[in-house]
C-alpha cells in the first residue's frame, strides 16, 4: 500500500516536472504546478477540437496549433478568466467547429435531430412490417376443413416405415 | 418487387449523399471573423524591425492580408501567383509572416532564446522573399503566433480580404488558385473599391 502511494506520488512528481519543463515562462510554470488549474486546462482542452488534425481534441493533439492553444488557455486561466470566457474566446476565433460538442441551433438541428428521426422511421417501418405479418399469419390460422382433418388423421396413423 | 426498388432508391440516395460529402473540403471551415472587424495588432516589420505595423493604418481602403511562412509548402505553391498579380493590384497586399522559426519544427525551441529566434526569423523570411519574389507592400512578423490565434489561423497560407472600414469580408484557407483569384477575390475587391 505504502509502495503504491509512493509510486503514485513519484509519478505525479514526474508528470509535474515534465509539464514544468515544457513551460517556457514563470507564469506558465506556476499554472502547470497548480493541480486545480491543470485540471481545468485538461477539462477545457478535451472540449476543444484541434483544427489541424480535426478528429483530435487539443488535449490529445501534438500539432503546433494545439500546443499554442493549450498555452493560450493556460494564460487565460492564469488571468482568472472563467471557463465560459475561454470557450467564447475560442469560438470567436475558430467558430463552432472548435467545439467537440456542437451547440444545438438552427444549422445543427439535422445533426442532433437526425438520429432520432432515423430511429423513429425505423421503429415505424418495423411496426408496419410486424402488423402486416401478423395479419398474414392470422389468415392461415383458420380451423381445418373436414377433408383436411381426415388427411391429417390418416397421416398421423401411418406407421413409420423406416 | 416494389420493395427492392425502395431499397435501391435509398441506396442511391446514400451514394449521392456520400459523393457530395467526399467532394467537400474538410479544411474549409467557415470563419466566424467574416463580417467582424479585423483583430487589432502591432507587429514589427520584416524590412525594418524597429518600425511596426497595425491594421488601423490602412483604414479607408480595402486591402489583402496574406499569412505565410518560409517552411509552408503550400505558400510556395501560391507565391508565383501572388508575385504576378501584385504587380497589377492597386490595393495593398500585406504579408503576415506566421511563426517563421518555431512553426518549422526543425528547431528545439527550449534551446533558442527569444532574441536569437527573432534574428533567425528575419533572416529566413528575408532570404525566402529574395529567392521567390516579394509581392508584399510590407510584411509584419508574428514570431510567436499570437496574432495568428486572433485571426483564427490554422492552416497557412491564409488570405483575408478587408474592406475600407476594417471589416473582414472574406477568408481563404489554403493556397490561392487562379480560379479563386479571378472568381472570388478580384470581383470582391472591385466591389469594395467602388
Amino acid at each position: 500500500m505504502i509502495a503504491r502511494a509512493l509510486t503514485f506520488s513519484l509519478m505525479l512528481a514526474l508528470c509535474l516536472a515534465a509539464t514544468g519543463a515544457q513551460a517556457s515562462s514563470a507564469w506558465e510554470a506556476a499554472v502547470a504546478a497548480d493541480p486545480v488549474a491543470e485540471k481545468r486546462l485538461q477539462a477545457l482542452s478535451k472540449e476543444l477540437r484541434c483544427l489541424v488534425c480535426q478528429n483530435e481534441t487539443i488535449a490529445d493533439s501534438n500539432a503546433e496549433l494545439a500546443v499554442d492553444l493549450r498555452r493560450e488557455i493556460r494564460g487565460m486561466i492564469h488571468d482568472g478568466r472563467s471557463d465560459n470566457e475561454i470557450i467564447d474566446f475560442m469560438v470567436a476565433r475558430y467558430g463552432d467547429f472548435v467545439l467537440y460538442r456542437p451547440p444545438v441551433k438552427g444549422v445543427t438541428l439535422l445533426l442532433w435531430g437526425g438520429p432520432v428521426v432515423l430511429l423513429l422511421l425505423g421503429l415505424g417501418a418495423l411496426f408496419a412490417y410486424l402488423r402486416r405479418r401478423a395479419g398474414r399469419v392470422g389468415d392461415t390460422e383458420r380451423p381445418l376443413s373436414t377433408e383436411e382433418a381426415r388427411r391429417l388423421e390418416a397421416l398421423l396413423k401411418e406407421p413409420d416405415n423406416k | 418487387m416494389n420493395r427492392y426498388y425502395w431499397i435501391l432508391g435509398a441506396f442511391a440516395a446514400l451514394v449521392v449523399l456520400l459523393a457530395v460529402g467526399l467532394g467537400l473540403n474538410p479544411r474549409d471551415i467557415p470563419s466566424p471573423l467574416v463580417g467582424k472587424p479585423v483583430p487589432a495588432f502591432r507587429l514589427a516589420l520584416l524590412a525594418d524591425p524597429d518600425k511596426t505595423f497595425g491594421p488601423e493604418e490602412l483604414r479607408g481602403k480595402p486591402w489583402l492580408l496574406n499569412v505565410w511562412a518560409s517552411w509552408c509548402v503550400s505558400c510556395r505553391q501560391e507565391h508565383p501567383l501572388l508575385v504576378e498579380f501584385s504587380k497589377k493590384l492597386d490595393v495593398p497586399l500585406i504579408g503576415l509572416n506566421y511563426k517563421e522559426v518555431r512553426g518549422d519544427g526543425e528547431f528545439d525551441m527550449s534551446k533558442l532564446p527569444a532574441d536569437e529566434e527573432k534574428k533567425l526569423a528575419l533572416q529566413r523570411a528575408t532570404g525566402w522573399l529574395r529567392d521567390h519574389g516579394d509581392p508584399y507592400r510590407l510584411t509584419a512578423m508574428d514570431i510567436d503566433g499570437r496574432v495568428g490565434i486572433d485571426f483564427g489561423v490554422y492552416g497557412v497560407p491564409e488570405t483575408y480580404v478587408i474592406d475600407k472600414d476594417g471589416i473582414i469580408r472574406m477568408k481563404h484557407t489554403g493556397p490561392i488558385t487562379p480560379d479563386v483569384l479571378t472568381k472570388k477575390i478580384l470581383p470582391l475587391l472591385a466591389e469594395l473599391s467602388k
